[in-house]
């Protein structure tokens, strides 16, 4: 058995060096050259000042954007580091509500979100992903349902044509892969920044 | 349901299938020492590894030596993630500035990873340096994922050899298992996944502002690497606290498939390994529909039971299906379907929060963890999980006609079948255990984040979780206490040691025995009346000793549900 002690300890650390070291900075070295907007994180920048990443949901909440899902992402209590409070889209702290089917607390959050859309836009059935916390907390997409959902309000906002939103909402919608994977979607800040680009 | 989504079960299941037999072969030959297409790169860094070390790769070990082995070789592992865990405010590699992990999380986190489990108590992004994310985490994504292959190697070596004493040499095949077949995986899939979006930088979190104005911090890193491994290894352990949910994690359609492949992929190779190591490919295809036919099932409950909804949702009209806890480029079809692979397999990443699943959508899950991970498993982990359901059908098959059962030439006896039961009463012991010690005392119950039935499923979730080293979780549970970091540690170092000894035992019995031949009295382990006898003795045990706690949970939950109940 003594004899099984050396390569215990001499392969443990030449495995992580290979695995723990070599492997992630050569990939990182690699990634770099190869896809550099992507291994920085897809930032999008506007004017030189980053505004946010193409895939990293934001919060909106003026009536002149589309907004994203509601997020159920907290942050440190500033008064109270050990509690802590709602912060959407806090992406240094990704996570989902963790409600379940029979929660009170849930039913209730979706039903004032519901009563609230449904006085914005009666005439349209609200769409479930406008009313139901994503699992980062950071979802980028909504679907174009949920988007074409609010072009009155954006329209009434931006003193826009409802037709020109709608087409600007068809035009931002990715499809599935190949006809078969995923769901249809719409990136909230691309459609933002081509709503004020249209503008 | 809709077609589309099942075709993408499908599309799913078929790759799986096809993969089998091209990477089976391929891990066939790395075991075996033969020499592979990567072997004029690979064999002189892997004979350097041997000299540095002192590793002697012509000389096997007995099965207690490899297991020696294997438990010293974790020893090591642990201190460093513990060390690092504690230490990493003072090492280089910090750009967030995060500081020490307390003791009991370090604790949790350690034992986590060298089990394979990647249970997360911490917060990825708002805990770890990048440093203790690399070498620390990274790592032993690879080591606990090579030692789960490479220990069902040994165990499948067993039932290859005749009398003989030795099952392999564990420093060698975990090398080769490293060197050849995670290592070049991961690098093209890491570059795949970068390609699709995923960071992989050591650069600081990014300080944007938003469209509106406001700040927004974004947490980046060297994500990729690690994910790939993540996945390939079953480990399951995020970069993110969201896990592969967060988009930086999981950024499209295309790569939220691709990593479900890898999920299975090895694992499924492995029983094509298993049927060319014992001579006959058709064992392996066996054993891969017993898995196959639990996983569909599986997938046609929780993606039927996500695409219903809650009945919260119904009565506000919304239609669509259980869209919170959801992402919206993957929808109810991959994130049902990412769910019971996560589970079947030891993975434990997710791409939904399995807490805001539908009750039986949640279920699934559970049930899977609890039958052990061996629907298709973690890697080398459901296969040696799944041997022992196959030694005890072989044994009630064999106490149906009254002869002693014998499998792929081997005769089962009273050692294998001990050893196999012992193996498999580990997870009851662990699972309802401690979800009974934690459901009365005050600071079990003070964890858990909803009321109700819910509350108590995830506790339940939380040590099913842990005994099977799976790691995803209802992560509404406070798990980041004293109380759950300990006992979870507990269940977590039970379920995998005390299922690999037995295993191993079994290997060493095995190994020694004789080959005999097959006459007309054997019992064809080629058909259906085996996978028929297979799936029902796993439903049967699993059926009867979690069925109570199951009652108690999802089922009430469901009942509860549809009477509009909500606590």
């Amino acid at each position: 058995m003594l004899r099984e002690i050396r390569p215990a300890i001499v392969l443990l650390l030449v495995l992580t060096v290979i695995t723990g070291l070599a492997y992630p900075l050569a990939m990182t070295g690699i990634a770099g050259v190869l896809f550099p907007r992507q291994a920085q994180g897809s930032l999008i920048e506007k004017d030189g000042k980053v505004i946010g990443s193409a895939l990293i949901g934001q919060e909106f909440k003026e009536d002149k954007y589309f907004h994203g899902r509601p997020s159920a992402t907290t942050a440190a209590d500033p008064n109270d580091s050990t509690k802590t409070v709602s912060a959407p889209y806090n992406a240094v702290n990704s996570g989902g509500s963790n409600l379940g089917p029979t929660s009170k607390a849930l039913a209730d959050r979706v039903k004032e979100d519901v009563d609230k859309l449904k006085a914005e836009n009666p005439n349209q059935p609200v769409p479930v992903d406008l009313v139901t916390t994503s699992g980062s907390g950071l979802d980028p997409n909504i679907s174009s349902e949920a988007a074409q959902f609010q072009v009155p309000r954006v329209a009434k906002a931006r003193n826009m044509s409802e037709d020109t939103l709608r087409q600007l909402v068809v035009a931002n919608t990715e499809g599935r892969l190949l006809g078969l994977l995923g769901e249809p979607r719409v990136n909230v800040l691309a459609l933002n920044l081509a709503l004020d680009d249209a503008k | 349901m809709t077609v589309i989504g099942w075709l993408q079960i499908i599309l799913y299941c078929a790759i799986i299938v096809a993969l089998a037999k091209p990477v089976g072969g391929y891990m066939t030959r790395v075991f075996n020492g033969e020499r592979t297409f990567l072997s004029p790169v690979l064999r002189p860094v892997e004979a350097g590894i041997y000299w540095i070390s002192g590793v002697d790769e012509k000389r096997e070990q007995h099965w207690l030596t490899y297991t020696v082995a294997m438990l010293l070789f974790h020893v090591g592992g642990f201190l460093i993630i513990y060390g690092l865990m504690r230490l990493q405010a003072m090492l280089p590699f910090n750009p967030a500035g995060q500081s020490a992990v307390a003791e009991d999380l370090s604790f949790n986190t350690a034992i986590s990873f060298i089990t394979n489990t990647n249970w997360q108590n911490y917060g990825g992004e708002s805990t770890l340096s990048y440093l203790t994310q690399m070498v620390g985490l990274t790592h032993q994504n690879f080591l606990s994922a090579a030692t789960g292959i490479v220990l069902a190697v040994a165990l499948i070596r067993g039932f290859a050899r005749a009398s003989m004493r030795t099952v392999g040499n564990f420093w060698v095949d975990v090398t080769r298992c490293t060197l050849y077949v995670l290592l070049p995986i991961c690098v093209v899939f890491a570059l795949f996944l970068v390609w699709q979006g995923m960071p992989q930088t050591l650069g600081p979190y990014v300080e944007a502002t938003t469209l509106e104005g406001a700040k927004q911090t974004i947490a980046v890193g060297p994500v990729a690497s690690q994910v790939a491994i993540k996945m390939l290894g079953t480990n399951g352990g995020g970069f993110f606290n969201a896990n592969a949910s967060h988009p930086f994690e999981n950024p499209t359609a295309l790569s939220n498939f691709v990593q479900m492949l890898s999920i299975f992929v090895l694992g499924a190779a492995l029983t094509n390994v298993f049927g060319r190591m014992v001579g006959n490919q058709r064992q392996g295809w066996a054993i891969l529909a017993v898995m196959g036919v639990l996983f569909v099932a599986g997938v046609a409950v929780a993606y039927w039971a996500e695409a219903q909804g809650t009945s919260t949702l119904q009565a506000l009209g919304l239609t669509g299906g259980n869209m919170e806890g959801k992402e919206v480029r993957f929808g109810i079809v991959a994130s049902s379907l990412f769910a019971v692979i996560t589970t079947a397999a030891s993975c434990g990443a997710v791409n939904a929060m399995h807490d805001s699943f539908t009750a039986f959508g949640g279920m699934i899950p559970l049930i899977n963890m609890q039958l052990g991970e061996i629907i298709v498993g973690g890697v080398g982990a459901g296969m040696y999980g799944m041997l022992l359901f196959v030694i005890l059908a072989i044994f009630v098959a064999g106490l149906m006609v009254g002869r002693t059962p014998e499998y792929v030439g081997k005769k089962i006896e009273a050692r294998e079948v001990k050893m196999a039961m012992l193996a498999i009463l580990i997870l009851p012991l662990m699972i309802l255990g401690w979800s009974a010690v934690a459901v009365v005392l005050p600071t079990g119950v003070a964890s858990m984040a909803n009321a109700g039935p819910h509350g108590f499923t995830e506790v339940l979730y939380a040590y099913s979780s842990q005994t099977g080293n799976n790691g995803s979780a209802f992560a509404g549970l406070t798990g980041n206490t004293l109380f759950y970091n300990l006992t979870g540690a507990c269940a977590m170092f039970v379920g995998r040691f005390l299922m690999i000894v037995p295993a191993m035992a079994i290997a060493g019995s095995l190994a020694e025995k004789k080959s005999i031949p097959p006459s007309t009295g054997t019992f064809p382990t080629t058909g259906g009346l085996f996978v028929g006898l297979v799936v029902g003795v796993i439903l049967i045990m699993g059926g009867l000793t979690f069925f109570p706690a199951l009652a108690l949970g999802p089922i009430v939950e469901h009942l509860a549900m549809n009477a509009g109940t909500v606590f």
